[in-house]
């Protein structure tokens, strides 16, 4: 499902010298539906970055990032948008919403954008915001004013909302309390049966032992230090 | 598909000075580019030159006409190209002031694309009007006052309903939040992005403000003294910039 | 009367409004620019009317002219005698006698023949001007028939008054094309546009003729559930009874007490000449003041 080819990554910071800092070399790995694996190697050994550039949000500068039949790394916008409406989902850390738009909406918005009809996407809707605890009071608000955990968990709602065939996590328990840890774990384990492939960042080793079929130390991918 | 604009070295000079410079494009249906850059980087030009409100000295723009598939609009008949931009294509500008007749009640600005394609019929024209100040957030009761009783973020919404109710494919927007406070440039940027999809828009969005890119554009062009310098899907342009002048751009943005 | 070359425009002069009138005439309701001159009068007081006169007048015509359908008010009395001045054409209060009428915001009440000529004093010639203030984009409107803006000004109307409260200078679409100001005169008289005469309008101060040929569609503006109506005052004319014509409402005490006449005094004479008397009227005498 995922497949990664001698992808290669380096930044240029042309304001500050020109500078160009190589952080990624040579990564490959493959991914079969149904199968879950973890990235793992220090902090700073290019984890996100990686997981950026298969999500289209990083531009890898060499390689092929094969989703489906796509390559990410040479397909164009429409393309990319494509594939993120349909097949590719991604947990990020950080929440980032339109403000003003009501927690409910905000979760069912990836249903929305696939057309799905909009009773039936908000009332998905619903069951994920029940199934991870958060208030119904606070559906109807925007998520923009919810503490760092409530953010997190409406941001996993919205990465599961629609069934990817293909899912990128990044750290999806970290702030997340016993009870709603268990939540996700279990999200991630229907999703897996359900046959998504899916990568993840996971520091809570428990977690990651739990769901993760394989891991793949991206240390490996540092480019050799050759300056 | 087919692209619903295709666009082709479009350059315009004022005198030796250059205005735009070879840009060439395609928008697909339901797509939203935005256009940055700062002040005099010629994007307000090149949305001018794509708009038809002022012609290019080089280049086309091929538009997916509903009668005749692609026509390029620079060299089509001035009548046919101002059909267009009273059905097919809207305009948003950055004052509402300019995209609205100031001196007509908020009903007869909605009514008079309507009536410009010939709607006659004054019941319904009305309560087309009413269901489109509806739409975008302006009570019923409101709809014949004029525009110069609204505060800035109605007025503009105003010239949202006013372009949007004869169902246009393709939208141009000029600063479209520019100039009102960001509360209201929230709900305003919550709307468009209602509207885009629901109504499955095609957009062009200039603007200099980042964030509103962001949230609204699929795609974005990076321009800098008339030249695109780059391209690419939003988020990627925005957080993996590659041109020295976008990331100098992204790295000037104040965090709140 | 040596003094003046006939009609007191020079040859050259009329040449240019004829042409300029020929050029309305074969494009009805486009408004043609021309030279307007100075005239012994100042604007606003049917300059380009009486030069639009000037230009059609012979020496065989017969001139009347009304002002608000009155013959006899100051208007009507100076470009009267102006002509009778300069021209020496024979002038008449009657409207069947005239070859030539100018007209101040009325048509008469009595059809006009092939063979006679309506002249209207125009103030402002372009019906799109309050809408759109740049002549640059109101023409183009014209060239491009973008009229929707029109319909604009009828709609404000019936948000604001209930029905289309436009009552004079209603606007007209001439023979399917041109939208056109039939200057200032009631709707009432909209229907008589269609008519057997030749119609010229002229504008003076903005230096503007323009025309409506013989037996031309003239359409007024509408929607479908809100239909044109030529009204007028409910009431029949006090004076000699007429139902159809045009009137005007006079307070005649301090009391406020009110009386409806006939606008066209020409019309009203022929009918109490003929017998007809109004509620408030008495028999028709010759030396009645």
């Amino acid at each position: 499902m995922i497949s990664i080819e001698n992808v290669s990554k380096s930044f240029t910071l042309h304001n500050q010298g020109a500078a160009t800092i190589p952080v990624m070399d040579g990564a490959s790995l493959q991914v079969a539906p149904g199968e879950c694996v973890a990235l793992v190697g220090q902090s700073g050994s290019g984890k996100s970055t990686l997981m950026r550039m298969i999500y289209g949000n990083y531009l890898a500068a060499a390689g092929r990032i094969m989703i489906d039949d796509v390559d990410v790394a040479s397909a164009a916008p429409r393309e990319i948008l494509q594939l993120r409406r349909y097949t590719l989902g991604y947990v990020s850390q950080f929440l980032r919403v339109v403000p003003r738009v009501p927690t409910v909406e905000v979760v069912a918005d990836p249903l929305l954008a696939t057309g799905a009809e909009r009773g039936a996407a908000l009332a998905r809707a619903q069951v994920l915001l029940e199934n991870l605890n958060i208030p119904e009071r606070l559906w109807a608000l925007s998520p923009t004013t919810f503490s760092g955990g409530e953010q997190q968990r409406v941001n996993i709602a919205r990465g599961f909302a629609y069934n990817y065939p293909a899912l990128l996590l990044d750290e999806p328990t970290a702030s997340l309390d016993g009870k709603n840890r268990e939540v996700v774990m279990a999200m991630i384990e229907e999703a897996k049966a359900r046959g998504a492939a899916i990568i993840g960042i996971f520091h809570d080793e428990a977690a990651r032992d739990r769901v993760c079929d394989r891991e793949i130390d991206v240390t490996g991918f540092t480019p050799k230090a050759a300056a | 598909m087919n692209p619903l604009l295709n666009v082709g070295g479009i350059s315009k000079f004022y005198g030796h000075r250059i205005g735009c410079k070879d840009v060439s494009f395609d928008l697909y249906p339901g797509e939203v580019m935005g256009i940055v850059g700062e002040s005099g980087s010629g994007k307000s030009t090149l949305l001018n030159c794509l708009a038809g409100h002022l012609a290019p000295d080089t280049g086309a723009v091929n538009f997916d006409t509903r009668v005749d598939g692609m026509r390029d609009t620079v060299t089509m008949s001035e009548p046919e190209r101002r059909m267009l931009s009273r059905t097919d294509w809207a305009f948003v500008h950055q004052h509402a002031r300019d995209g609205l007749r100031m001196n007509v009640s908020a009903g007869g600005n909605v009514g008079e694309r309507l009536m410009a394609v010939g709607a006659r019929h004054y019941g319904e024209i009305r309560d087309q009007a009413t269901d489109w100040l509806g739409r975008v957030e302006i009570n019923a009761d409101r709809v014949d006052d004029r525009p110069t009783a609204f505060s800035g973020g109605m007025q503009q919404r105003l010239q949202i309903a006013r372009n949007l109710v004869t169902g246009p494919r393709l939208v141009f927007m000029d600063e479209p939040t520019g100039g009102l406070d960001v509360s209201v440039q929230a709900r305003l940027l919550d709307l468009l992005r209602g509207l885009v999809r629901e109504m499955n828009l095609s957009a062009i969005i200039v603007t200099h403000d980042l964030a509103v890119v962001r949230l609204l554009a699929d795609r974005l062009m990076v321009m800098k003294d008339g030249h695109v310098v780059e391209t690419g899907l939003t988020d990627q342009v925005l957080d993996d910039p590659q041109h020295g002048y976008t990331q100098l751009l992204v790295s000037s943005v104040l965090q709140v | 009367m040596s003094d003046y070359n006939f009609a007191y425009l020079d040859e050259q002069t009329k040449r240019m409004i004829r042409r300029a009138i020929l050029k309305g005439l074969a494009i009805p309701g486009y408004q043609v620019p021309f030279a307007s001159r100075e005239m012994p009068m100042p604007y606003g007081w049917g300059t380009g009317g009486v030069q639009v006169s000037a230009a059609v007048l012979t020496p065989e015509d017969t001139f009347k002219v009304i002002d608000q359908g009155a013959d006899d008010t100051t208007n009507a009395v100076s470009i009267r005698r102006f002509f009778e001045k300069t021209a020496d054409v024979a002038v008449t209060e009657a409207t069947a006698e005239a070859s030539v009428i100018q007209t101040r915001h009325r048509i008469p009440e009595q059809d006009l023949r092939a063979d006679q000529i309506l002249v209207y004093q125009v103030p402002i010639p372009e019906p799109l001007r309050f809408l759109e203030p740049s002549e640059v984009e109101t023409r183009k409107m014209h060239a491009l028939e973008e009229y929707g803006l029109m319909h604009v000004k009828l709609y404000e109307d019936i948000s604001q008054h209930g029905a289309i409260a436009t009552s004079y200078a209603y606007p007209v679409k001439v023979e399917g094309r041109y939208v056109m100001d039939p200057s200032p005169i009631p709707k009432f008289d909209n229907p008589k546009l269609n008519m057997a005469g030749i119609q010229l309008f002229g504008a003076g101060r903005e230096q503007r003729i323009y025309a409506v040929p013989p037996y031309t569609d003239v359409v007024s503006l509408d929607f479908e559930d809100y239909p044109f109506e030529a009204s007028k005052a409910d009431h029949a004319c006090d004076l000699c009874g007429a139902t159809d014509s045009y009137l005007d409402e006079l307070i005649v005490d301090d009391s406020g007490k009110r009386m409806f006449m006939c606008s066209d005094t020409d019309y009203c004479c022929s009918r109490r000449k003929a017998g007809h008397i109004g509620a408030q009227g008495v028999p028709y005498a010759e030396d009645a003041a």
